[in-house]
This record gives C-alpha cells, sequence and structure tokens, in this order.
C-alpha cells in the first residue's frame, strides 16, 4: 500500500509540515488553536503509550499516572525552586523515566493482563495520593502560579495565548516522532518485535526481556513527562482531575483506533479522537454518547486500526469442490 | 467498643460489601475466562441494574398492596426485572460490540468496550439524569445481632443472596451441560467447537449470565448504600475487577474469595487509615499480592517455558 505513494512520499512529508506551520495563521480562531495544542499534548502521550503497549506488547492501563508524575515534577520544581521551563522539561523526561521504570519492576513478574492491573492500581494510587498530599500536591485544587515557558533570545514570553504552545508541542510531537522512527530500527527497536512475534524464539537468541521491557517503560515515561511539563507550563496549573483512569483510557483508545505500532496511525487516532468531540459538541448533551457509539462503529469498520495493517496469516485453506456434472 | 470490635466491625462492613463486588467480578472473570476480554462495560451494566432496580420499584409502589409488603414481596419483582433486562444488555453488546471483533487483535474488542461504556454511561446519565439518586431500603434495617458489633438485616438478606447466587453459578458451571461446556471453551476454543459445542451460544450465555448477576449486585448495591449515580460503575467496577484479578482471572471461586477480600481489605483501611486512602489501601495489597502470586490466589500457574 505505502509502496504505491512511493512518488507521492517526497512531497508529502514538506506539505505535511507546512500545513501544520501555517495552520494557526490560517486559521485565527484562538479556540481551535488550543484545541490543537491538546491535540498535540495527547499525539505525545499516545506515542509513549505506543512505546508500551505497540513495541513491547504490554498492556498499560495506567498511563495517566506517568502523564501526572510528568506535569507535576515541573511544577513542583518550577514553584519550589523557579527551574525554567526548558531545564524543567528534562527533568520531568528522565524524572518520569525513572518513575516508569519503578512500575515495571513489579510488573515484569507478571504475565500478560495481570501487568495491565498492576499498572492500573498503580495509576489509581497515583491519583489518589496527588489528591490527598496536601501539603506537597495541594490536594484537589492542585498547585497553582506555574510559570510559563520564555525565550530569552529573542527575549519572548509564552504568556497565555496558545500560538507559541502550538509551535512547541508540534516541535516536540516531530522530535519524537524523529527519535522514535530511529529507534525502530535500532538495536533495541528491533528487539521489541522479536520479543513481540515470538517471546521463546527471541530470548533464544540472547534478547533480554527484561532489558527490553524496562526500556520501554523507561522510553515511554520520558515521552508521557515531556507531555506533562508542556501541559502543566501551558496551564499554569495542575489538578488531580486531568489525571483520571479515563486519560489512561482514552490514550489506549487512540493507540488501538489508530493502529497499534504503527506511528502514523497512533497520530491519527490521537486526531480523531481528540477531534471528535469538539465535532459533536453541537449535540451538546448527547455528545459523549455519540463519541462512545462512533468509537464502537470505527472498530468494527476496521478492527486492525485506522493505519494498521494486518500480517497475511499462512492457513490451509481447502478449495472448493465443484462436483463433476 | 473495644479494639477488636472495631476490627470485627470493618470487616463485617467490608464483607458486605465484598458480596457484591463478588457477584460483579464473576462477570468480568467469565468473559475474561472464555473470550480473554476485559469487558470494560461491565462496571456500566451494574449502573443500568441498579437503575432498573430503581425504576421497578417506583412502578411497583404505585401498587398499595405491594408497597406495604416489604422487602419479601418487593424485593424479587425489582430484582428479577433488573436482572431480566441487565442480562438482555449483556448478550446484545456481546453481540454487536464483541462478536465482530472476536478474531480481531486481541486490544480491539477492548477499545469497543471502551466505547460501550462511554455510551451506556451517558445514555443513563441523559435518561436518569446527572444528580445522586435516592435507593429505597425495600425493608425496615433493624440491628439483629447482640453486643456491640452491628450486623443488620439488610446484610445479612444481601450476605445470603449473594451467596445464593454465587453458589447457584457454581453449581451450573460444575453440573449442566452448557457450564461444562463454557469450561470447555475456556480451556481450548477450537478444541471445544470441533467437539460440536455451538460457541457463539455458549458466549452469548456467558454474557447472559454475567451481566444478570451484575444486575443484582446493582440492585444491593443501591440497597445499601441507598444512593446510585451514573458515575458509581467506574469505580465498583474497576475494584470489581481487580477482585477477579486478585483471585486468579478466569476462575470462578476465585472471583468468588477475590471480591470477598477487596471488599474486606477497604473496610480495614477505611477504618484504620481514612475513608480517603482505602483504596489505596487496597490497590497497594493487590500489587503485593500478585508479587507474590503472579497469577492471582487461586489462579492456575502459568508455567513460563523460559
Amino acid at each position: 500500500m505505502i509502496t504505491d505513494l512511493k512518488p507521492l512520499s517526497k512531497l508529502w512529508l514538506p506539505l505535511m509540515l507546512l500545513a501544520i506551520f501555517a495552520f494557526p495563521f490560517v486559521d485565527t480562531n484562538p479556540y481551535h488553536v488550543d484545541v490543537m495544542v491538546t491535540t498535540g499534548i495527547f499525539m505525545l502521550l499516545a506515542l509513549g503509550l505506543n512505546v508500551i503497549v505497540g513495541y513491547s506488547g504490554i498492556l498499560n492501563l495506567g498511563f495517566a499516572a506517568l502523564f501526572a508524575f510528568g506535569a507535576y515534577t515541573y511544577a513542583l520544581v518550577n514553584i519550589h525552586w523557579h527551574v525554567p521551563f526548558w531545564i524543567g522539561l528534562w527533568i520531568s523526561g528522565f524524572a518520569t523515566a525513572l518513575f516508569g521504570i519503578l512500575l515495571a519492576c513489579p510488573a515484569l513478574r507478571l504475565s500478560g493482563d495481570y501487568i495491565a492491573i498492576v499498572t492500573l492500581g498503580a495509576g489509581e494510587i497515583v491519583r489518589i495520593a496527588l489528591n490527598n498530599l496536601d501539603t506537597i500536591t495541594g490536594g484537589p485544587n492542585g498547585l497553582l502560579g506555574i510559570d510559563h515557558p520564555g525565550l530569552w533570545f529573542p527575549k519572548y514570553q509564552f504568556g497565555v495565548k496558545s500560538e507559541p504552545y502550538y509551535f512547541l508541542v508540534f516541535v516536540l510531537v516531530l522530535g519524537v516522532i524523529f527519535f522514535l522512527k530511529r529507534l525502530e530500527s535500532s538495536r533495541l527497536g528491533r528487539a521489541w518485535c522479536a520479543l513481540r512475534e515470538d517471546e521463546l524464539a527471541a530470548c533464544f537468541m540472547g534478547v533480554s526481556p527484561v532489558w527490553a521491557k524496562l526500556s520501554a517503560f523507561a522510553i515511554g515515561g520520558f515521552i508521557a513527562g515531556l507531555a506533562g511539563c508542556v501541559f502543566a507550563a501551558k496551564q499554569g496549573t495542575v489538578s488531580p482531575d486531568s489525571f483520571d483512569f479515563v486519560v489512561s483510557v482514552m490514550v489506549l483508545a487512540m493507540v488501538v483506533l489508530g493502529g497499534i505500532g504503527n506511528i502514523g496511525g497512533v497520530l491519527l487516532g490521537a486526531l480523531t479522537l481528540s477531534l471528535l468531540p469538539e465535532f459533536l459538541r453541537g449535540f451538546e448533551s448527547y455528545r459523549m454518547l455519540l463519541f462512545g457509539l462512533a468509537m464502537i462503529l470505527m472498530m468494527l469498520f476496521r478492527p486492525q486500526g485506522i493505519a494498521g495493517f494486518v500480517r497475511p496469516k499462512e492457513e490451509y485453506r481447502p478449495k472448493k469442490i465443484t462436483s463433476p456434472k | 467498643m473495644s479494639e477488636l470490635d472495631i476490627f470485627l466491625q470493618q470487616v463485617v462492613n467490608g464483607l458486605t460489601i465484598g458480596m457484591i463486588y463478588a457477584l460483579i467480578a464473576l462477570g468480568y472473570t467469565m468473559v475474561y475466562g472464555i473470550v480473554q476480554l476485559i469487558n470494560f462495560a461491565h462496571g456500566e451494566i451494574f449502573v443500568v441494574g441498579a437503575y432498573l432496580g430503581l425504576l421497578a420499584y417506583s412502578l411497583l409502589s404505585r401498587i398499595p398492596q405491594l408497597a406495604s409488603g416489604g422487602a419479601l414481596i418487593l424485593l424479587p419483582p425489582v430484582l428479577i426485572f433488573s436482572m431480566g433486562f441487565t442480562a438482555l444488555l449483556g448478550m446484545t453488546i456481546e453481540r454487536f460490540a464483541y462478536r465482530p471483533l472476536r478474531d480481531a487483535p486481541r486490544l480491539a474488542p477492548l477499545t469497543t468496550a471502551i466505547g460501550v461504556s462511554f455510551l451506556l454511561q451517558n445514555a443513563i446519565m441523559i435518561i436518569a439524569g446527572p444528580q445522586d439518586r435516592s435507593f429505597p431500603y425495600l425493608m425496615t434495617v433493624k440491628k439483629v445481632s447482640s453486643g456491640p458489633v452491628t450486623i443488620t438485616n439488610l446484610q445479612i438478606l444481601i450476605a445470603v443472596l449473594s451467596l445464593g447466587l454465587m453458589f447457584g453459578l457454581h453449581g451450573f458451571i460444575k453440573n449442566t451441560k452448557t457450564g461444562k461446556a463454557m469450561r470447555a471453551l475456556a480451556d481450548d476454543r477450537q478444541a471445544a467447537s470441533l467437539m460440536g459445542i455451538n460457541v457463539n451460544r455458549v458466549i452469548s450465555i456467558a454474557f447472559l449470565i454475567g451481566s444478570g448477576l451484575a444486575g443484582a449486585g446493582g440492585v444491593m448495591f443501591g440497597m445499601y448504600y441507598n444512593t446510585i449515580n451514573f458515575h458509581d460503575g467506574y469505580m465498583v467496577g474497576l475494584k470489581a475487577f481487580t477482585a477477579a484479578v486478585l483471585g486468579g482471572i478466569g476462575n470462578i471461586p476465585g472471583a468468588m474469595v477475590g471480591g470477598v477480600l477487596m471488599g474486606v481489605l477497604e473496610g480495614l483501611g477505611a477504618g484504620y487509615l481514612s475513608s480517603a486512602w482505602k483504596n489505596v489501601f487496597a490497590f497497594f495489597i493487590l500489587i503485593l499480592i500478585l508479587l507474590f502470586r503472579p497469577s492471582g490466589l487461586l489462579g492456575a500457574r502459568v508455567v513460563k517455558k523460559v
């Protein structure tokens, strides 16, 4: 399918980049740009979860915990030590990667969906802890007064406008895509692929499943940390409400709906599920009902995801026997 | 009240809610055992059950002869109404949202389940309103125990009913032909279908029974807490699912043990820590148990080849 588009693909990428760059200039409605910033943050999250679910094949139902950890890390280091955004971004990323490894440690002993439950439990624990550790996290009210990012040269403050965040988020998304593309063909990427296809065979070839799974959680966590940091910096506040189970579930749905393990698909899934509620706004209280219905229908229509492909299964199919006349 | 009495009181309260968790956990575990699907919509079916119970009650209580009869007269029709409709709902959901994806990648039906969950939750909100609805006790609640530990007749009713349903299910799975077919499907679907088992029919029945039990759980949950909200399915569903995993997912006695244990853990957490931290306590214990028994308390040990 992709090979048919070969001549077009050279043109496709610059056109896409141009469209992304031009969007806030063409569509000056600040609300639309704001929605696109949220979409971009969800794209980052979906890309991060895709590393865990798509590359290493571990079902993670508590991804919002990593997102929350990134957001609160930046909020705390910024409020207490006035760490600027550009350094906070790295701190959030690496701290969340460590947190991801910590989460993965119990998970490694378990198989299949039991890991999913541990991640789910961890997600709930983080959310409840954020709600109740009043002295550190500010409880249900969250933390206020987080600095917006700014540039030193040229001197520019991001403030509360959406446009600068739009560019920031998409630079990050593009950077993460580039990184993941490189990763896919690296030793680690090939190890993930091998483990997913046949764990037993991969182990015999010297792939360490422990190392591969820990790296997946670390890298997925790093990306979620970046997303969390940008989210906190844009909002200026963080509160536990933004990180409940529904977020984990939505990001998972984006990954599955787009096509597990496929970067383009995951981006498309994030775009679809972030924008769909906006398009359904006219239906008011029926909005989320229709959203659920749309999710079901899309999945029924394309079980492998929007951009997923099905590896043809080799199977013995007897030919139809036509009786001789 | 002495230390021991406080402890016992928390255990009694935990046991009651644990029975309800166990009923819901059975639906998760049956479905998981047979089709390896985490049925996210199950928590919503439980809430639908609670609201249907409320609907049946408000219809029945218009008849004065019935309304004065108390729980013994009112409860059976309310339960049957709620269980019947949730059972049909569960079966319908399976038919349209899960069956077409049975041979799709494993996470595809999980995503439709999430979609169904959104759909049901919002349907309840639109039909019944977003506010809390008060649910009747259906009976006069009295303390029946002597001594400092309070046990009410409502708690006993819930325990008896839940245990009855659970043992009924256990007997059904153990002794009937359909039950045997279910166990066969859980073992090896392809081999079972080669033996002439109608796979679609058996899966439908599993959804039918599991959803019916969730409906019964919903009615009892409403009676116990007196208030229901369209949001309740999320937390209760999460805990029931956790309970199913705790017991060993796919394992029916495991779901019962897991549910009761989850309720007791939560009760103790609420009693000794604070109600805000009770869920943290429950989930923390869950993770600890899974660390030492990676396939749940009663789950079959999966031997790893590597």
